[in-house]
Parts: C-alpha cells; sequence; structure tokens
C-alpha cells in the first residue's frame, strides 16, 4: 500500500526495512545515533536532521557514533565492505570528502578491479549536497561530477521520495560502492511511496514529463526546477520532455539519446559549476551520437564556475531557476538553421 | 432514431482515479453516419489511451477539438440524426455544457476505494461496485491487477455487486503463492468468496484468470452461477514465447515495453505510465519469485501445461467465452472444440486485452450472460 512520505522518511524506511532483512547492514557516521553522551534512546536525534532516527532503538549498536574523522570512518565502512558487512556510511556533506577522497577514490573503487574480480565492496556512502540553505562555499556544493568521473563508483542522486527509497534499497544491495547523493532542498518533497520494499535498477532514467519540442536533462533538486519551466512553457505552446537522470554512474545514455532524437532540441540543466561537469558530459554524448537529429545547438543551464557565495542574494543568481531555464528552452525552441 | 433524439457523447470515466482526458484525434469526420459502438475518438488519460465508442447510431453532429481536455461526463460529441437542424445540434451542445457540473475533489473522495481481507494468512486486496444481485467476481490475468477492469467494472455493476480482486503476487496483494498453481490461486478466490460470504458468483476470468475461474467452476460448480472466459489459458497448447520469461525478467522500461505491447492489437495503447505503472509492481520485493512460480506452472518447452477443458466438460453452468481475434498472446483458434451450448464471442482486431480493447462490445456481452440467466 501506498501513502504520502517525505523523501527524508523514504530514506529512514529504506534503511530500517534493510537493517531488518539483513543483519549485516550498519551504518555509521557522524551524530547518526546522536545525543550528548546521555543514556538511553531518547537523548538520539539521528543524524543532524533526523533521518537516522529511531534506528538506534531498534537496531543498538548496529549504527556507530563516529569521530569527526572521515578519513577513519569511511576508511573503516570501506574495510568493513571488503570483509564482509554491508555498512551505510554517512558522510554528513559531501563537501568534506576532501579528507576521505583516498578511501573512496583509490580505494572502494578499485578493490574489485585489482584483486582479479574477486573482491566486492558493497559499502553505501550516503551525503548531502546542494545550495539554497544559506550554508556558504564549504556546505553547498554539487561535487557529483567527481565522483562520476571515477571508474568503479556508482552516483545516485534521488529526486522523489519514491526513488529514495527504492534507489538507496538497490545502493545498499549493489556488491559495489555507492555514493548516495540526498539534496538538502529535497527532504521535505512529499509522495507517494509504496510500504513494501522495492528496488529500483541503477542507469534507468525517467522521463518525468513528456513533450516533443524541447529535451530538458536534469538531475537532483534541478528536475524540479525543469518540470516548473515546462508547465511555464506549456502555456506558451512549447512541450518539454523532462528527463530525471536518476543516477550519473551507470548513466542512462539510451533515455537521453531516445529523447534527443524525439526533439532534436536539447537543454541540460545542472546545479554544479560548468567545466568538466555531467552538463558537459551529457552534451558530449549527444553531441557524439545523435548530432544529425540536433536543429539547435546544446544548451546547458548551470551555475558559473565560482565557489557558491554566502550572500543569500548572490547564492539565489547563483543557482538555475526555473525563469533561467525557461529562458533557455525558448533560445533554443526558437533557433532555426 | 427519431429527430427530436439527440445523444450526448460523454467523456467516460475510467478506474476511479480519472477526472479528465485529453481528445487526441476523432476517427471519424463531423457529419459521418456512426454505428451503436463504432470507435469514434481516441482519448488519454494520464494511465491510458484508449478510444470511445458510439453510445447510439446516427450521425456524428459535432466534435469537441482535438487537443481539448475534457473532464469525466463532459461534452465530447453530439450524435443525431442527419437532418436535425444545425441549430438544434448547437443548442444541444450549449445547454448540455451550461448544466453540466464536473465532479468535484470531494466528490472523488467519498467514491468506494479497493479494501482488503485477510485470506489463509494473506492479505488480498479488492474493489466492489453495485450492491445486491448475483455478484459478479473479475479475476484477472497473469501480471496484471483490478485495474485491468478500468473499463469494465462500473459499466458491469448497475445491477449487481461486482468484485474484482487482486489475486496472490498480484498489485497489491501479498506475495506468496504457495506452490504457484492454478488450483492454489483458484483455492484463493473460493477463499476470497468464502471470507466475504458471497453466494454462488458469476465468475469473470481473464487470460491467467480464466483457467482459474474455471478450475473453480469444475471443482466447487455450486460456487460458480455462471463462467465467462476471456482469452483463457488452458484450452490449448500455443502461447506466445519468451512472454512470460520476459514479463518475469524485465527490470526496465526497455524491456517490459515490447512485453506489454504484444498483448494489444494496437501497440499505441501502451502508454509510458501503464509502463511505469506495471515497473512499479514488478519492482517489490517478491514479486519476481511469485510470477516465476506461477510462470513455470503454466508453461513447459513452450508449451501450455494446464488443461481446463475437463473443468469445463463438466461444468454444468452457462459458459461464456471471449477472444480478440488479433489475440498474439494465445489464438483465438482455441477457442474451438468446446462443450455444446458455450456462448463463443471472437472480436476483429482486438489482441488479448479485449475488455480493454473492446470493453464496450465485451461489456454488452458479458453483462447480457449475467442478465439472461433464469434466476435459479
Amino acid at each position: 500500500m501506498a501513502r504520502t512520505l517525505t523523501l527524508l522518511q523514504a530514506i529512514n524506511e529504506a534503511l530500517d526495512q534493510e537493517m531488518e532483512r539483513d543483519s549485516s547492514v550498519i551504518l555509521m557516521g557522524e551524530d547518526i545515533v546522536g545525543g550528548s553522551g546521555a543514556e538511553g534512546e531518547m537523548d538520539a536525534w539521528g543524524g543532524p536532521l533526523g533521518v537516522t532516527k529511531g534506528l538506534y532503538a531498534k537496531y543498538g549498536d548496529r549504527l556507530l557514533d563516529t569521530p569527526i574523522t572521515e578519513s577513519a570512518f569511511i576508511g573503516a565502512a570501506v574495510g568493513a565492505a571488503a570483509s564482509g558487512l554491508r555498512p551505510v556510511a554517512e558522510l554528513m556533506f559531501s563537501d568534506f570528502v576532501g579528507v576521505c577522497f583516498d578511501q573512496i577514490y583509490n580505494q572502494a573503487a578499485k578493490f574489485r578491479y585489482m584483486f582479479g574480480g574477486r573482491a566486492e565492496t558493497p559499502v553505501v556512502v550516503r551525503t548531502m549536497y546542494g545550495a539554497g540553505l544559506r550554508a556558504a562555499a564549504q556546505h553547498s556544493q554539487s561535487p557529483y561530477s567527481i565522483f562520476t568521473h571515477v571508474p568503479g563508483l556508482k552516483c545516485v542522486m534521488p529526486v522523489t521520495p519514491y526513488d529514495a527509497k527504492g534507489l538507496l534499497i538497490q545502493a545498499i544491495r549493489d556488491n559495489d560502492p555507492v555514493i548516495f547523493f540526498e539534496h538538502k532542498g529535497l527532504y521535505e518533497t512529499e509522495g507517494e511511496v509504496p510500504e513494501q520494499s522495492y528496488s529500483i535498477p541503477f542507469g534507468e532514467a525517467n522521463v518525468v514529463r513528456e513533450g516533443d519540442d524541447v529535451s530538458i536533462i536534469s538531475l537532483g533538486l534541478m528536475v524540479h526546477r525543469s518540470l516548473a519551466a515546462a508547465e511555464t512553457l506549456a502555456g506558451e505552446g512549447i512541450q518539454c520532455e523532462v528527463v530525471d537522470l536518476r543516477t550519473t554512474s551507470p548513466l542512462d545514455e539510451d533515455t537521453v539519446l531516445e529523447s534527443a532524437e524525439n526533439t532534436g532540441r536539447m537543454v541540460v540543466v545542472d546545479e554544479a559549476p560548468p567545466r568538466c561537469s555531467v552538463a558537459t558530459d551529457i552534451s558530449a554524448l549527444v553531441a557524439q551520437h545523435a548530432f544529425d537529429a540536433l536543429e539547435a545547438p546544446i544548451t546547458l543551464v548551470t551555475a558559473p564556475h565560482t565557489p557558491v557565495p554566502f550572500a543569500g542574494v548572490l547564492e539565489d543568481q547563483y543557482m538555475p531557476d526555473a525563469a533561467r531555464i525557461a529562458a533557455a528552452v525558448r533560445r533554443v525552441a526558437g533557433y532555426a538553421q | 432514431m427519431s429527430a427530436s433524439d439527440l445523444r450526448a457523447l460523454v467523456m467516460p470515466k475510467w478506474g476511479l482515479t480519472m477526472t479528465e482526458a485529453v481528445v487526441v484525434k476523432w476517427l471519424v469526420d463531423e457529419g459521418a453516419d456512426v454505428e451503436l459502438g463504432a470507435e469514434l475518438v481516441d482519448v488519454e488519460t494520464e494511465k491510458i489511451l484508449s478510444a470511445v465508442e458510439s453510445p447510439a447510431s446516427g450521425a456524428l453532429r459535432w466534435r469537441a477539438a482535438e487537443g481539448s481536455t475534457i473532464p469525466v461526463g463532459g461534452l465530447l460529441g453530439v450524435i443525431a440524426d442527419a437532418d436535425v437542424p444545425d441549430d438544434a445540434i448547437v443548442g444541444f451542445a450549449a445547454t448540455f455544457e451550461a448544466e453540466f457540473t464536473p465532479e468535484t475533489e470531494a466528490v472523488a473522495g467519498d467514491e468506494p476505494s479497493p479494501q482488503r481481507v485477510e485470506v489463509d494468512g494473506r492479505s488480498l486486496r479488492y474493489l466492489k461496485l453495485g450492491e445486491g444481485g448475483e455478484p459478479v467476481v473479475l479475476v484477472h490475468g497473469f501480471g496484471g491487477d483490478l485495474n485491468n477492469w478500468l473499463f469494465n467494472h462500473e459499466a458491469l455493476s448497475a445491477q449487481r455487486a461486482v468484485y474484482a480482486l487482486d489475486l496472490p503476487g498480484h498489485g497489491e496483494s501479498s506475495t506468496n503463492v504457495g506452490d504457484g498453481t492454478v488450483a492454489t490461486l483458484a483455492q484463493a478466490v473460493a477463499d476470497f468468496m468464502d471470507a466475504l460470504d458471497l453466494p454462488p458468483a458469476h465468475l469473470v476470468g481473464h487470460s491467467l484468470g480464466g483457467a482459474i475461474a474455471a478450475e473453480l467452476a469444475g471443482t466447487a460448480p455450486d460456487r460458480v452461477r455462471s463462467l465467462s472466459l476471456i482469452a483463457s489459458v488452458g484450452l490449448g497448447g500455443e502461447l506466445l514465447a519468451g512472454f512470460l520469461d520476459g514479463f518475469v525478467t524485465a527490470r526496465r522500461r526497455r524491456q517490459i515495453k515490447p512485453v506489454l505491447e504484444a498483448l494489444f492489437a494496437d501497440p499505441a495503447l501502451v502508454t509510458r505510465r501503464l509502463v511505469n505503472d506495471v515497473l512499479q509492481y514488478k519492482r517489490l520485493d517478491g514479486v519476481e519469485d511469485a510470477l516465476g512460480a506461477i510462470a513455470r506452472n503454466l508453461v513447459t518447452d513452450g508449451q501450455q501445461t494446464v488443461s481446463i477443458r475437463e473443468c469445463l466438460a463438466t461444468y454444468p453452468g452457462p459458459t461464456l467465452v471471449i477472444w480478440g481475434a488479433a489475440d498474439q498472446i494465445v489464438p483465438a483458434s482455441h477457442a474451438a472444440g468446446l462443450p455444446e451450448g458455450t456462448h463463443v464471442e471472437v472480436i476483429e482486431a482486438v489482441g488479448h486485452m479485449p475488455m480493454m480493447e473492446a470493453s464496450l462490445r465485451v461489456n454488452q456481452v458479458l453483462g447480457a450472460h449475467v442478465q439472461e440467466l433464469p434466476i435459479p
């Protein structure tokens, strides 16, 4: 039976159901149990935003509060995965990856390949990303392209509560390291979620709106803004096909190319800065494999190539919004060779 | 049809959640003569594209614009004789529009919604529409659910209670299918009828559901007032190679879409929403195993292993068999050689889902079948 949950609740339910189903699933991270050190579960906050709330009471010491030492606990999670557990480690902000990148990029991502395909590293790193919360340059980035670039990692960014639950369950059951990106601005998004467990395969983009005039390829929070733009544009007679990539590695190239071939006009919307980004990658893919179908230049709507500004008025300018997306679509729709 | 006899062609309601649909394409010109039951216009809801059939014979005198969104019950067209003056047609349409009140959200909330019943350790979901009379029980096919009857359920329920259930392993019912045999599933339907304290019922089964209904008619004929089998399995050997396996193992849109398209004579009926609904169901834990167990009991080496012919031979009640002539899954030739007295209805240019692709015709035939029986 489906009922309405927030994306935050959907993540909590996925963790709960997988911990219930499989005793090798453990959680580790800063403050995921939480509290000030007092006795008992009443003091367990379940992480800074309450994503893991209630799990300590059910699963006790399968939740490990760690020191503020990402290099140590991400490394421990990778090691635990290599030796038989299924750890879900919470890297509170994806901006903090710098201090534990070796454990992810040069260890977890490599084991399967360096040990003749005989080693598996079923670790999930859950991590917050994204701007818009006035959290300044070190807590607001969208660094998914850095991880997408690394062979051996899988990169997931859910947009709806339904997808969040199904993709996180898939991530936990997956035998490779998965980086699971949670946008701070999406936790309160509501949607229908089945009570039962289910998993969504990686590499299956979601066409969230059909249209024949212009394709908008998007991911994360930007999918909502792309849909808002598409709604406005429909009133002007421009029908947009909006694609949510869901995962950037593996990437569902077929759905992107199918959409490009259907509309011949493409806008790629990405919250991250533009150099060596998911947006440029999608653009290259389409230019290489669907060039003949294109009737207008591929247009990117991204953040500028700067750190995320702290001043609210600048941060709002920094993030692509529905108005900028709609303006780009109008240019692409009106382009004549 | 007399000169004063104008008939409104209105937007039908297909399923509980439908509130409106878009007029995609008219299939007949304005002014053209149409027969009762002829397909007049393709409309698309968020779930499905389907044709609306003519409620009367006459000329199609007025049509809603293509691309327009019409609420359920709203005016799609006007059917009248060719000699009715244009003014009368325009007046009729204007009056209809003026008096029409679209169904509000509040009213939609009052409608019957699916319920659950615990049967033999399983939770079965079902939807009941209508009251009284001899009940009808609708049993969907392999991989289906109670929504397969969205074009039929309400139409059949005008004078009687009509129950559509999700079989074990399907829809939102429990995924436990036991050994996955037709006998086990038939027992689940019998238990369902017991749990709801149903008197002998008119069983309508589609595909796998046909075999289940026939099994019940063979083993407990006193529970079955009449039998209606739509594109049933169990009447011959052939079953489209790879269909069951393809349905069971597909996890992605590109894998499931061609499988679903084989169900219909017109593959355009398989919308993205339909594909997504099937994928959402198939992603649930336990569904693939449940479907696999059922499939293993249906087919071996590409041939059906279930036969319901013996059940039909011994069942004394009235039996109706409906088939789409263009069925790619189970060929309509399987309707041959049935016991004497069986009413066989083969519908041209329709695939494995006649209750969706030719709903008006199927509703007429089913309605007559359950109606014309003498009161016992």
